[in-house]
């Protein structure tokens, strides 16, 4: 095969069909911008989980004096009461899936809350016998809050056991959604991007089609004929994806270190450059990939007997 | 080289079939007219030799290649051995003379060297020498078809085909044309030539076949384009040729 040869043809053709090949880069880079977006969304909720999943703790809450909820009856818990919980906490059946706990005093509670709520009004009536009492507990493992709900909820003098996971998750939902939003576009505008890159390929081999018979009529091999075709549909959304890529990386520099890190400062992890770095390459695969099927495709009616 | 087994071929849609039970075989070196009315199976033929369609029936031998199993891929190296010329000559108008012959060896991979040494020779022998850079508008049909016919044998095929090469040229050009098919095929090229030129085929005194309704009616040597007695299925009648036209 004379690759000079094929180069040219594919020239040609892009040359030839300039206004089909612009739509084709155009709909190739909004569509896997969005696919980029799904992806940076989705890095960032992994990294929040991270981050927060390992910070949540499961709070288990003793009873105050004021407290009737859960095993409580409007007495603070005993002595041997924190005891029996502590002693559940070390037990052999427990004790695996902690990795360490602390005990949080009346005092201690204070101090957290008077930070928490400083200048309102709540923590001027507030006293420190009034908090509960409780017992930090970090699991080597998030996922398994349940059993040790389970073993000490019904404990006396246990007023509540807390997994803190569950405040998170409305907000890893709502990102969810977000990023099941942009997947969904995305699949919309690829399927127009192939379509397009298809009727795009079938128009050039339309306006080739007098070189096309002889080739066939000569005998040129059907990789030879197909081959600049496909190069064709491959070039335009590799551009697609090009401009995607770098769409990608200016949205998480500009906008997630730019706006977001400014806005949010340093509550939270935000993904960075190194992650949009790692998208790139993918957008550019994918699109290279769905061009030369699409194109492929296209092609192959043309040279059936 | 050629042979052709009670072979058949419709087109959906079409109860009458193109081609009826033809059986031949034609030889290498042949030089063979294949005359009938429009319709009555002379291009079904040259496509089934071609392998652009697929018999609906029988069995197609070419080139010791059984075609009705010829794998999707050994087609194109199959067609290698081939060439085609047609009526309307088929060129491709933004291409020079030279570019237009060079085209089919670029396509089939051969290198710089061997087309530059090719096409100019082959351009020497339909006699177009001095007017390799000119564009196909700027020749007279008769030109035009001799670039075809160069771009069909420039690959040295076993075999050339032609569709009413001369159907679209004056009969003073289309001489020229058969004197240049007959160069060809004294050089070991098997031609076969559709055409409804009587003309030609009473002069030239070649094997004629003569397609009706897809069905062979007459298979003669040295036959005309019409034959004055009751047309007979065989060999070896009319060896003087037909008469009129």
């Amino acid at each position: 095969m004379r690759f000079g040869l094929v180069i040219s043809e594919a020239a040609q053709g892009l040359r030839r069909n300039i206004s089909m090949v612009i739509s084709v880069i155009l709909v190739t880079f909004i569509s896997l911008t969005f696919v980029g977006a799904a992806i940076l969304l989705q890095m960032q909720i992994g990294q929040m989980k991270d981050y927060w999943y390992d910070r949540a703790q499961v709070a288990v809450y003793l009873c105050t004096d004021t407290d009737s909820g859960g095993n409580c009856a409007q007495e603070e818990a005993t002595e041997d009461q924190i005891a029996a919980v502590k002693a559940q906490l070390d037990s052999t059946t427990l004790k695996p899936y902690i990795r360490k706990y602390v005990f949080e005093t009346h005092d201690q509670a204070y101090e957290i809350f008077k930070t928490q709520f400083k200048g309102n009004p709540i923590a001027s009536f507030t006293t420190p016998d009034m908090l509960n009492e409780s017992f930090r507990v970090n699991l080597n493992n998030t996922d398994e809050a349940g059993i040790l709900v389970d073993k000490l909820q019904g404990l006396a003098g246990v007023q509540d056991v807390a997994d803190q996971r569950a405040y998170l998750n409305p907000i890893f939902a709502v990102l969810n959604a977000a990023s099941l939003t942009a997947v969904g576009l995305a699949a919309l505008m690829l399927v127009a991007a192939v379509l397009l890159i298809a009727t795009t390929i079938r128009l050039s081999a339309f306006s080739r089609r007098r070189e096309l018979g002889i080739m066939r009529l000569v005998g040129a091999s059907n990789r030879f004929i197909q081959t600049p075709f496909i190069l064709e549909g491959v070039f335009a959304a590799l551009i697609g994806s090009v401009l995607a890529g770098g769409a990608t990386v200016a949205i998480v520099q500009f906008f997630v270190k730019g706006y977001l890190g400014d806005t949010l400062g340093a509550s939270t992890t935000l993904i960075g450059l190194s992650e949009a770095w790692i998208v790139v390459p993918i957008l550019i695969l994918i699109g290279a990939v769905l061009a030369a099927i699409s194109a492929g495709a296209a092609i192959n009616r043309y040279l059936k007997v | 080289m050629i042979r052709f087994d009670s072979v058949s071929k419709s087109y959906s849609g079409n109860t009458r079939p193109a081609l009826n039970a033809v059986s031949l075989e034609i030889l290498k070196g042949e030089f063979v007219f294949l005359v009938g009315a429009s319709g009555s199976g002379k291009s079904s033929f040259l496509r089934l030799v071609l392998k652009e369609e697929k018999p609906s029936k029988g069995q197609i031998h070419v080139l010791g290649q059984y075609l009705n199993t010829l794998p999707n891929r050994k087609i194109p190296p199959f067609r290698r051995n081939l060439g085609v010329v047609f009526q309307d000559f088929r060129l491709l108008p933004q291409k020079t003379v030279y570019d237009n012959v060079a085209f089919t060896l670029q396509v089939i991979g051969k290198s710089k060297g061997f087309i530059q040494e090719a096409v100019p020779d082959t351009l020497k022998m339909v006699g177009l020498a001095g007017k390799a850079n000119r564009f196909p508008h700027e020749l007279s049909g008769g030109e035009q078809q001799r670039v075809a016919i160069a771009r069909a044998i420039v690959n040295k095929p076993a075999i050339l085909l032609a569709d009413e090469p001369t159907g679209n040229l004056d009969p003073q050009t289309s001489a020229g044309i058969m004197t240049l098919l007959e160069r060809i095929n004294l050089g070991g090229t098997t031609v076969i030539m559709a055409t409804h030129d009587a003309g030609i085929v009473d002069q030239m005194k070649r094997r004629v076949i003569e397609l009706i309704s897809g069905q062979v009616v007459r298979d003669e040597n040295q036959g005309g384009y019409q034959t004055q007695a009751i047309p007979v299925q065989g060999f070896g009648f009319g060896a003087n040729g037909g008469a009129s036209a």
